[in-house]
């Protein structure tokens, strides 16, 4: 890099002007790991940043769950009965699923908006990790679905939802239904810059996010639901989702009889080899569709 | 050697449903250092593909590229750690404020922290955005948006900058502006490559320009020596009644030493050889035939008269009224 540095002495004119009288920055000395970690850093700190100032994005988020707890309560409550502590304490690990998995989707129109504004194109243009900005994208979501459970907790406590577990349990469900809504996101992120379009990815992620969401156990009991659904919903990874998380917050109603399939029958076992095939799958393909995208 | 060579690149795309587009083929270009080169050409001729090959952003289908010496496709993070790049929609985060956007591109440059901040101020005082440098982007005019991107290009004060058409979209004060910017930084010493559709723009800013049509470098000079090459000089007659082209169109033909075009509907202009004999007289065969003029001159060779000499087609979207008249 030196051959730079010596053809910059040019810059002999307008001494208060810039650019050139000073020579070419150079980087920090740093590892490749301590670059990366604080690309990775920086590129969160702007998704944390955009929660921030966008209020809109963390108004729908706390305000949708809210509203899915008090209108899943007080209108499917009073018709659906499920025995034991109710139809609350059964609903709420199905509310958590949904809205950490619908906030997942993020990543995916924030990839697509990111490409349409040319911000990728920049980054792409900097000697920084592409990894990194994946990484930092669905740090955001993470976050955004941590703040989510927490306004979720508090509204559910409040019409009644109550823990019957312990707390290493209950922190392990929060757990798995963060980290499988984390993996999930890298399945958007990779849409996302597949599809290009922020508005095409929005609609179309609820195409998918509605029926595996919804026919599944999260709302009511599967076995109640047609025979051809009741299948779909045992072997759902949604429906493992909800199963773990009732389990370890102690919310299954006493004497629900568990589908055949191996899902249903081991919901957390499910749930993790989801979450590290996700992983394996969508994490070295949208790094690679990175690599070679542009607007 | 040139500090910056593209050879031979070649980039097809297809489109679904489509033939294939070569969206360069066979495009060459050197640039000295310390100069300012411009790729001039109109839309889809290949300048921002050009560009983003050089960037690291896309890789051709083949060809070479080398900027100091460091091979563009074989050393993308090399490349990247010198150059700037700053295009045509400013790639500036929204929500982060002037300053924040500055401080990020420094951390992703890996500076430190403290350069960083440094260098971000530096900057925000360069291109006069203090006053709304704690206010997120978007709340920013065109122009200021502009110069924030072209701040973030200048981080690492790259020996090489990349502008991809940089005034396009700009009101002609914000456009002048940002000229006095670019002046400033190449009398330092940056080499520039600049594409634009803009042939004064091209004329103002750059040493040296590459006209370039279909994904290929169809000239190259001074601006003088494109002038030149297409010599000299033109009569131009404006008239006050566009159905009056017809009766223009033959007097400067039969006056000229080429065929007649029209620039602008009502403009149209023809080389001569001796100009201020030829403009008497189709003066008076005008005023014979009884076409009120507007305006009558005699004029040098512009850019624009060397683009569509080059390329037989009028640059920008004059396209339709060259297409209507003739």
């Amino acid at each position: 890099m030196s051959t730079i540095g010596s053809g910059r002495a040019t810059g002999t004119t307008a001494p208060e002007s810039d650019s050139g009288a000073h020579g070419t920055l150079e980087p920090a000395p740093g590892s490749a790991i301590s670059r990366f970690l604080s690309d990775g850093w920086v590129t969160t700190w702007r998704n944390l940043m955009k929660i921030i100032r966008v209020p809109e994005i963390l108004l729908f988020t706390m305000i949708q769950p809210i509203m899915f707890v008090l209108l899943f309560t007080y209108v499917f409550g009073a018709a659906i009965d499920i025995p034991g502590d109710g139809y609350t304490s059964f609903l709420m690990a199905g509310i958590f699923a949904q809205t950490v998995v619908f906030g997942s989707t993020y990543s995916g129109s924030a990839m697509a908006q990111d490409l349409k504004d040319g911000i990728i194109d920049r980054f792409r243009t900097l000697p920084m990790s592409g990894a990194a900005v994946l990484v930092g994208r669905t740090n955001g979501d993470l976050a955004i679905n941590a703040l989510s459970m927490i306004v979720m907790m508090i509204t559910g406590w409040i019409v009644g939802w109550r823990v019957n577990s312990s707390l290493p349990e209950f922190l392990a469900g929060v757990a798995l239904l963060l980290l499988f809504a984390y993996a999930f996101s890298w399945v958007m992120a990779y849409l996302g810059m597949a599809v290009k379009s922020p508005e095409i990815i929005n609609n179309a992620s609820f195409l998918i996010l509605f029926p595996i969401t919804f026919i599944s156990n999260a709302f009511v009991p599967s076995e109640r639901l047609p025979e051809p659904l009741r299948v779909f919903a045992e072997w759902n990874p949604v429906s493992a989702l909800v199963q773990s998380a009732r389990e370890l917050f102690g919310n299954v109603p006493p004497g629900t009889p568990v589908g055949d399939a191996w899902p249903a029958q081991n919901p957390i076992a499910t749930v993790l080899i989801g979450v590290v095939v996700l992983l394996l799958v969508f994490v070295p393909l949208s790094i690679r569709k990175f690599a070679t995208l542009s607007r | 050697m040139p500090f910056l060579e593209a050879s031979e690149l070649v980039k097809t795309y297809t489109p679904k449903g489509a033939p294939v587009v070569r969206a360069l083929d066979g495009l060459s270009l050197e640039v000295p250092q310390g100069t300012v080169t411009a790729l001039l050409g109109p839309n889809g001729a290949g300048k921002t593909t050009t560009v983003k090959v050089l960037t690291t952003l896309i890789r051709p289908d083949s060809g070479s590229a080398t900027i100091d010496g460091v091979d563009v496709l074989a050393d993308p993070d090399r490349v990247r750690r010198m150059i700037g790049a700053s295009g045509q929609y400013a790639a500036v985060d929204e929500n982060l404020t002037g300053f924040e956007n500055l401080m990020m591109v420094g951390r992703l440059y890996h500076l430190g922290s403290r350069v960083a901040r440094q260098r971000a101020t530096e900057l925000i005082e360069l291109f006069d955005l203090a006053e709304a440098q704690n206010r997120p982007v978007k709340g920013y005019s065109g122009g200021m948006r502009r110069r924030i991107d072209l701040a973030g290009a200048l981080v690492i004060r790259p020996p090489v900058l990349f502008l991809d058409e940089p005034t396009t979209g700009l009101d002609p004060r914000s456009r002048l502006g940002l000229w006095e910017i670019i002046e400033s930084l190449v009398s330092d010493g940056t080499t520039v490559l600049l594409t634009t559709q803009y042939l004064e723009e091209a004329d103002r800013l750059a040493d040296s320009i590459s006209v370039i049509d279909e994904g290929r470098v169809i000239a190259k000079g001074t601006a003088d020596e494109l002038k030149a090459s297409v010599g000299g000089q033109r009569v131009a007659l404006t008239v006050v009644d566009e159905a009056d082209g017809d009766a223009v169109r033959g007097i400067l033909a039969r006056h000229g030493t080429g065929e007649p075009v029209v620039t602008g509907g009502r403009t149209w202009v023809v080389p001569v050889a001796d100009g201020p004999a030829a403009l008497a007289s189709v003066v008076a065969a005008a005023s014979a035939e009884g076409v009120a003029l507007h305006d009558a001159g005699m004029r040098r060779p512009t850019l624009d008269d060397v683009f569509l000499q080059l390329t037989g087609h009028v640059a920008e979207e004059s396209d339709e009224t060259t297409g209507s008249a003739a």
